[in-house]
């Protein structure tokens, strides 16, 4: 067996028990972890694929700023598992036929010619390709209206995200570091002269 | 905000300002007393390691007033007085638990006779709670090798009085 | 160099007339031996560093108090990081008993990982690297990217307050100030055209004063000097060092993340902390300081320019934290977010708009 072959039988299991584990676990916080386990062995996977691009980009991303502000948040939370249980079995039927649906359309979709082909994955690129430049390239000559639209898109729920949630209170008190660093004595201190006090007569 | 403060600002000015002094500071002469071979110079008044004092005879100084106990506010001190054979009052047992003591220095101003006196020695210890309790004739062997440095800071303290 | 070292092994061996018998059986293992002798070369030099990093911290702390520091245990206080490390070696390491035993113990690997792997892609000297990556930066920035799991696990695992709250402080800290470390980057990685760290420092080696001699005038300090700072300053931010150190905030919430970890467990916190120092020692000399280049024209270029910079800025941090009081939280949040990086946006599209005008530099 190749090496690569071992590597993503490895990378595969691994990710499958962790994918698993996220909805089995108890603890939301283990969950998460695990969650960041399976993101790792993604990351792998695409590493064997020669997509080191796509791959770093999915460790720095998802499990270095969004898996972290996940965990924040599921810290923070008071979650109550049995409250969450509740109406498990009642809602079993609906969230039963919508997965069986969705694995019915992967199974589709990667069954079709275009996948099959396998024309992706055996290609060998030369040592000093760097699929970085490659993609950037493409994002920028071939695909660069669907990827402007989406930044506009982004910086649109970027905008929103901030008016949404700024509130400029004027009933409170509220400190300018800049402006109390520009302060200096002499704005605040004023060293009156004056005579000393004359003596009773 | 003017001009100048942004200049500042972005200039780090006020860091540079903090950086400068600890910088000088790094050259400076350093203040630390490497003690075991440089010491702090020590008042005559200094409070240390407790002794008993003897005449310049050999006659030991105490005769039991038991002034020294009274005035001990940690009540470290122990005196039992009994009459010697030529009659004079003297201790039979004169202890100082330096555990309970706290060197204010009492016992001393108390004493008529200048028996109990603090010596300038802080360097002593001991490795269980039993070596720190002082009978009469540690506190008499404490006088008797510290009787030069004793007897000098007396001297130098002695106008003070 | 690997052919000298194999060649000095064989005059080694010869000498007892060995050579052919050890080499006999040790042929197939050549290849894995040769990378643990490199890995060790990087990661010894790489503990001891942060043993004496120690020793320095406080010996310059203690200058910059008026002070001597230690000065006891051995030759100036040489052996006190082997006594302090002796110390925590032998200390118990004990579990809370409300504690996560699984994650508690997992927290102080995950710190100390990534500090030691990112070392794989620090190239020492010219063709120096353990593994020359194209996508050297990515992985730096993934890399360092995970060192918060070890302290966010610890401050959870520990099932306390203090810890946690320490680690709620430096998630948030740590995913603001890579940003601003990410942004100013970008800025480098425009100018050098590349993600390979080797290429960053040789495009560092050309310029006019290069050409002149003057070699330390066209690093990338010079042209990118805001984001030079940005990138400083947010790596001080990163590490959790004063006066960024909220995370740990002695006076405040006295060791955060550490506070229930004792012997070696916290240790490997400690050892963490200075091996990052030294990474980002490291990475600021290769971005902006021209890595193994020499600043002068007449003299040779090699590890001992990197080793002379990354000194210079491990004083700084020593120098900073001497210096500066701690930031106050919500401080420490507006420096990241309302001034590094809109500096980082702005100064992205100038660089930009310079490297299209007539006035490029970097060609």
């Amino acid at each position: 067996m190749e090496a690569k072959t071992l590597l993503f039988y490895l990378f595969s299991a691994v990710l499958l028990f962790a994918a698993l584990r996220v909805i089995t676990a108890r603890n939301p916080v283990h969950a998460v972890l695990y969650l960041v386990l399976a993101f790792f062995n993604a990351a792998g996977l695409w590493l064997t694929l020669e997509a080191e691009f796509l791959a770093l980009a999915l460790v720095m991303v998802y499990v270095g700023a969004v898996m972290v502000l996940f965990l924040f948040v599921v810290m923070m939370l008071d979650i109550d598992i049995t409250r969450l249980r509740q109406g498990f079995w009642a809602n079993m039927p609906l969230a039963a036929t919508l997965g069986l649906v969705m694995a019915a359309e992967m199974v589709w979709v990667l069954s079709t010619d275009f996948f099959a082909s396998g024309v992706f994955f055996n290609e060998s690129m030369p040592a000093d390709y760097s699929n970085t430049k490659e993609l950037g390239r493409l994002l920028f000559t071939d695909y660069v209206y669907p990827f402007e639209l989406a930044s506009i898109i982004l910086l649109v729920a970027i905008i929103a995200a901030v008016v949404l949630t700024l509130r400029r209170r004027t009933d409170v008190r509220h400190l300018d570091p800049a402006k109390q660093i520009a302060v200096k004595h002499a704005d605040r201190i004023r060293v009156v002269q004056m005579p000393a006090e004359k003596e009773a007569e | 905000m003017g001009v100048r403060d942004l200049i500042q600002t972005f200039a780090l000015g006020e860091l540079r300002q903090g950086l400068a002094v600890t910088l000088r500071y790094f050259f400076a002469p350093k203040f630390t007393v490497r003690y075991p071979e440089e010491k702090t110079p020590a008042s005559p008044r200094f409070r240390g390691l407790h002794a008993l004092r003897r005449y310049p005879n050999g006659e030991e100084r105490c005769i039991a007033c038991k002034l020294c106990e009274a005035a001990c506010p940690a009540m470290a001190i122990t005196i039992e007085s009994a009459e010697r054979e030529d009659g004079s009052r003297r201790t039979s047992r004169y202890d100082i638990d330096l555990t309970k003591c706290i060197f204010c220095g009492f016992c001393e101003e108390a004493c008529p006779v200048d028996a109990i006196v603090e010596t300038n020695v802080f360097e002593y210890h001991g490795e269980t709670r039993g070596d720190l309790y002082y009978t009469k004739q540690m506190l008499l062997a404490n006088g008797d090798r510290y009787e030069a440095a004793i007897a000098k800071a007396r001297a130098a303290d002695a106008k003070y009085r | 160099m690997e052919d000298s070292v194999l060649q000095s092994f064989q005059w080694f061996w010869n000498l007892f007339g060995l050579w052919d018998w050890v080499w006999g059986w040790f042929a197939p293992l050549w290849p894995l031996t040769w990378w643990i002798i490199k890995i060790l070369a990087i990661f010894v030099p790489l503990l001891l560093g942060v043993a004496y990093l120690t020793w320095l911290e406080r010996r310059v702390i203690g200058f910059m108090q008026v002070r001597m520091g230690p000065n006891r245990v051995g030759w100036f206080g040489l052996l006190q990081p082997i006594a302090d490390g002796l110390k925590l070696f032998f200390k118990e390491v004990i579990l809370p008993a409300k504690a996560d035993p699984w994650l508690f113990f997992l927290a102080p690997a995950l710190a100390m990982a990534p500090a030691v792997t990112v070392w794989a892609v620090i190239p020492f000297f010219d063709g120096g690297a353990l593994a020359d990556l194209d996508a050297g930066v990515l992985f730096l920035l993934a890399v360092t990217s995970l060192g918060v799991y070890g302290i966010i696990i610890a401050g959870w695992a520990s099932n306390s307050k203090y810890p946690f709250l320490g680690s709620m402080r430096s998630a948030a800290q740590m995913v603001s100030y890579e940003i601003a470390m990410g942004l100013a980057l970008v800025c480098v990685l425009m100018v050098s055209n590349s993600l390979n760290l080797t290429d960053i420092i040789r495009a560092q080696g050309q310029g006019v004063f290069a050409d002149y001699g003057a070699g330390f005038l066209s690093w990338n300090w010079l042209p990118l000097l805001p984001m030079f700072l940005v990138y400083l300053i947010s790596g001080v931010a990163e590490i959790n060092r004063a006066p960024f150190d909220v995370v740990e905030g002695e006076s405040e919430i006295v060791a955060g993340h550490m506070v229930e970890y004792s012997g070696m467990a916290f240790a490997m916190f400690f050892l963490a902390e200075y091996a990052n120092m030294i990474l980002v020692s490291a990475l600021v000399s290769i971005f902006f300081l021209g890595g193994w280049l020499s600043p002068v024209g007449f003299l040779p270029d090699g590890v001992h320019w990197l080793s002379v910079k990354m000194f210079f800025i491990l004083l700084c941090f020593l120098w900073f934290r001497a210096t500066f009081p701690r930031y106050r939280y919500d401080q420490i949040m507006r420096l990241g977010w309302k001034v590094f990086v809109p500096l980082c946006l702005l100064w992205i599209p100038v660089v930009g708009v310079w490297m299209m005008s007539p006035f490029n530099i970097w060609k």
